[in-house]
């Protein structure tokens, strides 16, 4: 099987390699077209801000890329939210897999929201075998909102998306590669896709 | 405004502190003892439900460097937890290359102090959220939290809640309060200044100093409202087991990971 992870200018890439090599499996990262679209999964990771992503993304046809695969797709936290329609953060039109808008946290809670909350809702196949509503680790400050495609539900302050699911693309807010053994199922289940 | 519903834990953090890559905890920040390896130690945490990591680097030689990153490296390749990775990082070369080895976040402390820029640029660099800022602080005679330096032997005149608003407004995503009255004292954490700045800051505040037994984590996540508490030598020496300490967290009504 042939694992990509889409490099770009976004923060964790290596977390994700190493998260991947603790559950014996070897990836790719790369921002070669040809090796992306011919690849048998994808990953597309991502910590950082999301309009200097998109534009990275645009700048080198990425996103016309990864919006069109069609084999299993995983976006990770920033990586996800870029799936969506739109996000807040500077205004970013997104590449609009996910039907659904990201926003900012509001309110009186810290932000960004650090640390490990429940999943709740949880979907199959990417929570298949697991005990109900597991944590998962969060670093982040923007949310998607809930949405027909909506694959889990968290809550911090207000209810988003904590998975979301649409034909091959599946997302998550949460760092699986950080998330100890829950994260390290909800991994090996995309990889089983 | 209603109150907002959080399902967030509080997270339980085991301290190591690192010295030629070993593992050591100091007393009152002295009489040092070798309590194991690194990532062993680290991975028994991770299993045993810690939430996080911190690894606190004490070497002094000009080694440094290239063990700490050698070290980072087997870390995170071997544990499935975030892990914060401190002690003298002073440059953006110096993140940029515990990032690379898998490092989720630093913590910066004196070279921030002496260069408040650095937090500016790492956070624009790398994202406030891998920035820890480590603050020692010493309750004085005259009533204020100052801010002391070079793993608290260097006093200075600034207190702790100007600093920590000043690192705030610079891109800190954290902040790591140690009080140097409360640790290894064994005799809880510093409610005070941790509740002041918990209840200040707009970013989660992580408690160290002082944790002797599983009534002062309930009184440091419920009196002072902190977001995270750290320990060394309990966990280290088994004065405490971390699955216990979270049962009885979760029986005194505060949310944990179980």
């Amino acid at each position: 099987m042939k694992l990509v992870i889409v490099k770009y200018n976004a923060g964790n890439i290596q977390s994700v390699l190493y998260a991947l090599e603790r559950i014996g499996k070897e990836a790719v990262v790369t921002d070669d077209h040809q090796q992306i679209t011919s690849a048998d999964k994808v990953i597309f990771p991502g910590v950082g801000e999301a309009s200097t992503a998109m534009a990275y993304l645009q700048e080198r046809g990425l996103d016309r890329i990864i919006k069109n695969l069609e084999q299993p797709v995983l976006g990770i936290c920033l990586g996800m939210q870029l799936l969506c329609n739109y996000s807040e953060e500077n205004n970013t039109t997104c590449m609009g897999v996910f039907d659904t808008q990201v926003k900012k946290f509001t309110g009186q809670l810290k932000i960004p929201q650090i640390g490990w909350n429940n999943i709740e809702e949880a979907k199959y196949p990417l929570f298949a075998e697991m005990p109900p509503n597991p944590y998962c680790y969060f670093v982040h400050s923007y949310y998607a909102e809930l949405c027909a495609q909506t694959a889990a539900i968290t809550e911090y302050g207000v209810r988003f998306s904590s998975a979301l699911q649409k034909n091959n693309f599946y997302g998550v807010q949460f760092h699986p590669e950080k998330s100890a053994k829950a994260g390290e199922k909800i991994l090996t289940n995309f990889l089983k896709l | 405004m209603a109150k907002q519903i959080s399902m967030l834990t509080k997270r339980i953090i085991p301290c190591l502190d690192i010295k030629d890559g070993r593992t050591v905890k100091g007393i009152n920040f002295e009489n040092i003892r070798d309590a194991g390896d690194p990532v062993e130690l680290g991975a028994f945490y991770a299993a045993q439900g810690a939430d996080e990591l911190v690894f606190l680097d004490i070497t002094a030689t000009v080694e440094k460097r290239k063990t700490l990153s050698q070290l980072v490296n087997r870390i995170s390749h071997h544990i499935n937890i975030p892990f914060t990775v401190g002690g003298g990082i002073g440059s953006i070369e110096d993140v940029s290359v515990l990032l690379q080895n898998g490092a989720d976040k630093i913590s910066v402390n004196t070279a921030a102090f002496k260069n408040p820029a650095l937090i500016e640029e790492l956070a624009r660099e790398f994202g406030s959220q891998c920035v820890v800022l480590a603050i020692d602080t010493k309750l004085e005679s005259d009533g204020e939290w100052y801010v002391y330096l070079n793993g608290g032997r260097l006093k200075t005149e600034t207190r702790c809640i100007d600093w920590a608003k000043q690192a705030v407004n610079a891109g800190a995503g954290e902040i790591l309060l140690t009080s140097m009255n409360h640790d290894g004292t064994k005799q809880g954490f510093a409610l005070d200044i941790t509740g002041t700045l918990s209840g200040l800051l707009p970013i989660p505040v992580i408690a160290s100093g002082g944790g002797g037994t599983m009534e002062h984590f309930v009184d440091v996540f419920t009196i002072a409202g902190a977001d995270a508490a750290l320990a060394a030598s309990i966990f280290h020496f088994k004065e405490i087991a971390i699955p216990d300490l979270k049962e009885y967290l979760q029986n005194n009504g505060i949310r944990v990971r179980i």
